[in-house]
């Protein structure tokens, strides 16, 4: 995707709790707090329900970043679904990184309800690391294989 | 091995167990042999070249049933059963395990604490292949090991063998079926080979214990049994286990600490 400047605008997409995360990415609006747009955000019912998969399924549809944000520890609304969560990501970008997946693409926050700005800081961040990275094509490559061979995935 | 053959003929003579899962002479290689009678106890061998982790079928309740059976255990065998004891996969009053040490003593272990008692026993250690392969792979930039798993990954056809022969994988439904839709595609294609292999290592955090099945299982020889080794090693100081030696304390990935590690996380 490129703007008229011609820039890299990154694609990236943000799993985000519903308790937190959620509710704060509102308050930024709410605050009028301006950031960037690239930012497509999925709302799951907390960081425990977010499966590694689908991380990485958002690479093979494209992203070229993806966010992942959740209650801070201490503040999950089920009391351990974070820590949880915590754990599985220690493990998948451990296992990410052996496999040589760019692990630097995912990036893991806590951002809490009343964190408006830091939901902001962290889009902005984020985007300007991803430009500098460019585009992830080497795993986009990998998954387009089956349309330049003529299969859909999905029936 | 005689005192193997002569225990196993005595407990299935005596009703003690009505089976006896073991080794038998194959073509090239011993093959596993279920033992159900006390006639069949002297075609049982158990030596070195005996590596088959016959903790697999321990779990398939259509072959032990609820009768109490015998298992002749190398090992690396050991570990796996200490793990399906860990995840509740396993009754203790059900399952005798008989395994001969280096030296040729025969050894009857019989619960959870004794098998972990003999384990403690032995390190667990890298062997030759595994320190060549891990070695090379360590000193790669990221990009040479994403080249080199594609490289490997391509030979994969999804036979899935890896998946048949890890004890952990008890499941009876897989993700791979999981077709609702379908969530992981089951042709062979450089994506969905990387995806399955990235869901069977991160199903196996915390739990695999390194006993190489799933690679020697490989009919095409990808070392798949080097990613989970390699979580193993690296994740055992962070999640608070010693590798290859199982406790019951939660598997690494259904417990939590307040303080595991947090540097990554903006």
């Amino acid at each position: 995707m490129m703007s008229d400047s011609n820039t890299f605008e990154p694609k990236i997409v943000a799993f985000v709790c519903n308790w937190c995360t959620y509710a704060g990415a509102d308050l930024t609006g709410t605050s009028r707090l301006k950031y960037a747009t690239n930012v497509k955000i999925v709302r799951f019912p907390c960081t425990g329900r977010i499966d590694f998969l689908f991380l990485l399924k958002s690479f093979a549809q494209g992203a070229d970043a993806v966010i992942v944000s959740g209650c801070h520890p201490n503040d999950c609304h089920y009391t351990s679904g974070n820590f949880h969560a915590r754990r599985r990501w220690i493990a998948f970008r451990a296992i990410l990184d052996l496999m040589g997946i760019d692990v630097r693409r995912i990036q893991f926050s806590w951002v809490s309800a009343a964190e408006g700005a830091k939901w902001a800081d962290l889009v902005n961040n984020t985007v300007s690391d991803i430009r500098a990275l460019g585009p992830y094509t080497e795993y986009q490559k990998v998954a387009e294989y089956l349309e330049k061979e003529g299969f859909d995935g999905e029936a | 091995m005689e005192k193997l053959r002569e225990r196993a003929a005595a407990l299935l003579a005596d009703g003690t167990v009505s089976l006896v899962i073991g080794f038998e002479e194959g073509t090239k290689r011993p093959r596993p042999f279920f033992c159900r009678t006390s006639d069949q106890a002297s075609k049982l061998i158990f030596d070195s070249r005996c590596f088959h982790n016959l903790a697999v079928y321990v779990t398939k309740k259509e072959l032990v049933g609820k009768e109490p059976f015998a298992v002749t255990a190398p090992i690396a065998t050991l570990r796996s059963i200490l793990q399906l004891y860990v995840e509740n996969q396993l009754k203790e009053e059900q399952m005798l395990i008989l395994t001969a040490d280096p030296a040729g003593e025969l050894f009857e272990l019989r619960s959870f604490d004794e098998i972990s008692a003999y384990v403690a026993n032995f390190e667990l250690k890298r062997g030759e292949r595994e320190e060549e392969i891990l070695h090379k792979i360590e000193g790669m930039t990221r990009e040479e090991r994403w080249q080199f798993w594609l490289n490997e990954m391509s030979q994969c056809f999804k036979c899935y063998a890896c998946r048949s022969a890890c004890p952990l994988c008890y499941c009876t439904k897989c993700v791979v079926e999981v077709n609702r839709p379908q969530w992981i595609h089951p042709w062979p294609a450089p994506l969905a080979n990387m995806e399955w292999h990235i869901n069977r290592a991160m199903h196996m955090v915390g739990r695999c214990t390194a006993c190489g099945a799933c690679g020697e299982a490989c009919p095409v020889g990808i070392p798949i049994d080097l990613i989970t080794r390699k979580m193993m090693e690296d994740l055992a100081p962070e999640f608070g286990y010693i590798p290859g030696l199982p406790a019951r304390q939660g598997n690494a990935l259904s417990s939590w600490r307040l303080d595991d590690r947090e540097q990554f996380i903006r």
